[in-house]
């Protein structure tokens, strides 16, 4: 066991599978000799050399772009775009090749592939770098999302990431990136893509969140609970595919669902979700679906920052509401 | 080296046959066997009958939009003559002559612009990839390709193909760039046939060639008549061999003519002049390496005539075929989305599925 934090388990899980796969390449701005802006990818270079791990040009449709072809002949490219916000340059890669090759050539060719960015806000940090775009890559057939919330997930689910034969979107929520550690067992495991994790068991009220959120929820539910109010929290772990099965059963037994994400409120995942439990459990609701999220806006600089990130007492609030509906 | 005589700078372009078919210095012949250049030939008359007939086929309204290649078929051959089995090809989609040089079958192609994505699932010994529509996109494929070779130690050459139109996209500038970086094995490969659509050169850059732009990059371009399929072969094999010995990339601009529409969706009579045309039809690729054939004693009107008679029934049959079983299968349009069906689209499968069963239309 290891007392990581979450960006420290990126570099484990990344430094434990170089080792044991030789075809993989991680590449990206900075990642090479400073070892990322972040560090998550400190020490690689030296361990595994210039040509595993390398620093690129400021070229993120590049990157992505060449990973196609190196996914192709025979290697396994970890891409990190820097932030969120510079994914955008390199849509067109994404969304038009690295979603649809295997489809594309009917399986000839296939691109296990996965590209890491930090995203969401709370760093006081400069424009572009704060947003939570989980649904511009969820809303696209043939990727996969990924965001963990813990260091023991990031490393269960970064080690499924590098070994699924599709190509995987790693979203890292960066504003907890250093905010607690946890033991991490040394030994290889994997946490199942597309399955979510019930964090707490309850009868009261079904709540699903992800990524950074998870942290705020929880200190939310244990407000509740000191009301009287047990909620089952689920961390999704990955937002496509979605565990809709987890999802439904859990709301089958509360008869009630808030979701909280940190990304603005329209056309969320929040939405995606109300959707198919209004879908597949409507029979079973005792009160309308509800979300916490941001407002539609965009990101504010620092010092507005705080009046877009959900508050916690927003969750705690809703959580009351929902669960008191026409009491 | 060809790149050092022929300095786009200086305003040079390579070239060996003139367009009479006429060679002003016999040295620069490469050398091919007779038989492999009367094969080239059959290759560039294969890739002119298919094209008509697709042609033909779309005004018919049996064949969806189709992007022809006349015009062009020297520098996509001779550009793919070039390559050794183990090397990779990103194309476009205007490589037609390109496709069938490296052992594509007609049924594959034609599929693709039947409408079909069986057409994209290229024969597992041939090393290209499928047909890219985002313009110049692919060129970082190719990069990434190279750069995957010279990791495992392998000596394979990737060589992208775009058009003029394509080096004002990032995605030029960004793999050019990268290639230069990391001294990848790539070979970029530009068709210029002078028309974006209906979009002309000084519209699209302010370089006096396209071929010098790799200068600015860290290594050579050179300007290579487009329509001499000698001088395509001998151009693109020095830069294929210099890759291979980890020398880094080139760039090379074939300069060339699209003698038809972009695509069967538009008339170029909108945008350019008919005597412009008539001027490259007698720069005509096919033209030139007829007469250089027949001067050696390797071609006549009888080969030529028999030739095409039997290509074009079996690029008929061979239509015909596709337009029987051309349609998609169902399950493959849910099978190829992952590499196992996630549970929500099982899910939808069977739903969509049950639709269409209903209604007898699977």
């Amino acid at each position: 066991m290891a007392l990581l934090n979450n960006i420290q388990a990126v570099n484990h899980a990344l430094m434990q599978e170089m080792e044991r796969d030789k075809s993989i390449v991680v590449f990206g701005e900075d990642v090479g000799y400073e070892g990322g802006v972040f560090r998550a990818t400190v020490d690689l270079q030296e361990r595994f050399g210039v040509e595993r791990c390398f620093d690129t040009p400021i070229s993120e449709s590049g990157i992505v772009g060449m990973a196609v072809g190196m996914a192709i002949n025979g290697l396994k490219p970890v891409v990190e775009l820097q932030f969120c916000g510079f994914t955008y340059p390199a849509f067109n890669q994404i969304i038009s090749h690295v979603s649809r090759m295997r489809n594309r050539s009917r399986g000839r060719f296939t691109l296990p592939m996965v590209i890491r960015f930090p995203f969401g806000g709370g760093i006081r940090a400069l424009e572009h770098h704060s947003e939570s775009p989980e649904v511009l890559f969820s809303h696209i057939p043939g990727l996969k999302v990924v965001a963990p919330s813990t260091p023991y997930d990031t490393k269960g689910l970064l080690l499924a990431a590098l070994r699924d034969p599709d190509p995987v979107i790693f979203m890292e929520p960066k504003r907890i990136y250093r905010a607690f550690k946890q033991e991490v067992p040394e030994e290889d495991y994997v946490i199942e893509i597309g399955k979510a994790n019930i964090l707490e068991e309850g009868e009261d009220i079904t709540v699903v969140t992800w990524g950074a959120m998870v942290r705020d929820t929880l200190k939310a539910v244990k407000k509740a609970n000191e009301k009287g109010i047990y909620p089952e929290v689920i961390d999704l772990r990955t937002i496509s595919p979605m565990d809709q099965e987890t999802i439904i059963d859990s709301v089958k037994k509360t008869g009630r669902i808030l979701v909280v994400q940190e990304a603005v409120k329209s056309f969320g995942p929040a939405s995606e979700i109300m959707a198919f439990v209004n879908e597949k459990a409507f029979l079973h609701l005792e009160a309308p679906p509800a979300r916490v999220a941001a407002p539609d806006i965009i990101v504010p600089l620092a010092r507005g920052e705080h009046y877009y990130m959900p508050h916690p007492d927003m969750i705690f609030e809703k959580i009351n509401e929902v669960v008191n509906f026409l009491t | 080296m060809l790149t050092d005589l022929y300095n786009p700078f200086e305003g040079k372009m390579f070239q060996i046959l003139d367009q009479d078919g006429n060679v002003a210095d016999e040295k620069l012949i490469p050398d091919i066997s007779d038989a492999e250049l009367v094969r080239l030939f059959k290759i560039m008359l294969f890739t002119r009958t298919i094209d008509r007939k697709a042609l033909m086929y779309q005004r018919q309204g049996r064949m969806l939009t189709y992007a022809p290649n006349e015009g062009q078929e020297a520098c996509q051959i001779g550009s793919a003559y070039a390559l050794e089995q183990r090397d990779w090809m990103a194309p476009s989609f205007r490589e037609l002559g390109a496709w069938l040089t490296r052992g594509v079958d007609l049924e594959t192609i034609y599929m693709y612009w039947y409408g079909n994505e069986m057409g994209s699932k290229v024969p597992i010994n041939i090393r290209i990839l499928p047909v890219s529509i985002p313009i110049s996109s692919q060129m970082l494929h190719a990069v990434g390709l190279g750069y995957g070779a010279k990791l495992r130690g392998l000596d394979e050459v990737a060589v992208a193909y775009f058009g003029d139109g394509g080096t004002s996209e990032g995605d030029f500038h960004e793999a050019m760039n990268l290639a230069g970086v990391y001294k990848t094995p790539t070979v970029f490969l530009c068709q210029n046939n002078q028309w974006s659509i209906s979009v002309p050169k000084q519209f699209q850059t302010a370089s006096e060639t396209y071929a010098q732009k790799a200068y600015a990059y860290g290594f050579k371009g050179i300007k290579v008549d487009g329509n001499d399929i000698l001088a395509m072969y001998a151009a693109t094999k020095e830069a294929v061999e210099k890759a291979r010995r980890g020398d880094g990339p080139t760039l090379i601009e074939a300069y060339t003519y699209r003698l038809g529409p972009h695509t069967t969706s538009d008339d170029p009579k909108r945008y350019r002049k008919d005597e412009e045309v008539e001027a490259w039809r007698e720069k005509d690729p096919v033209k030139r390496f007829r007469i250089f054939l027949e001067k050696g004693g390797l071609w006549n009107e009888e080969m030529e005539r028999e030739y095409l008679a039997e290509k074009e029934a079996e690029v008929e049959s061979v239509f015909k075929e596709i337009e029987r079983k051309g349609n998609t299968e169902f399950d493959d349009i849910f099978l190829y989305q992952y590499a196992e069906m996630t549970p929500l689209l099982k899910e939808q499968y069977t739903q969509w599925k049950a639709f269409f069963e209903e209604r007898g239309m699977l």
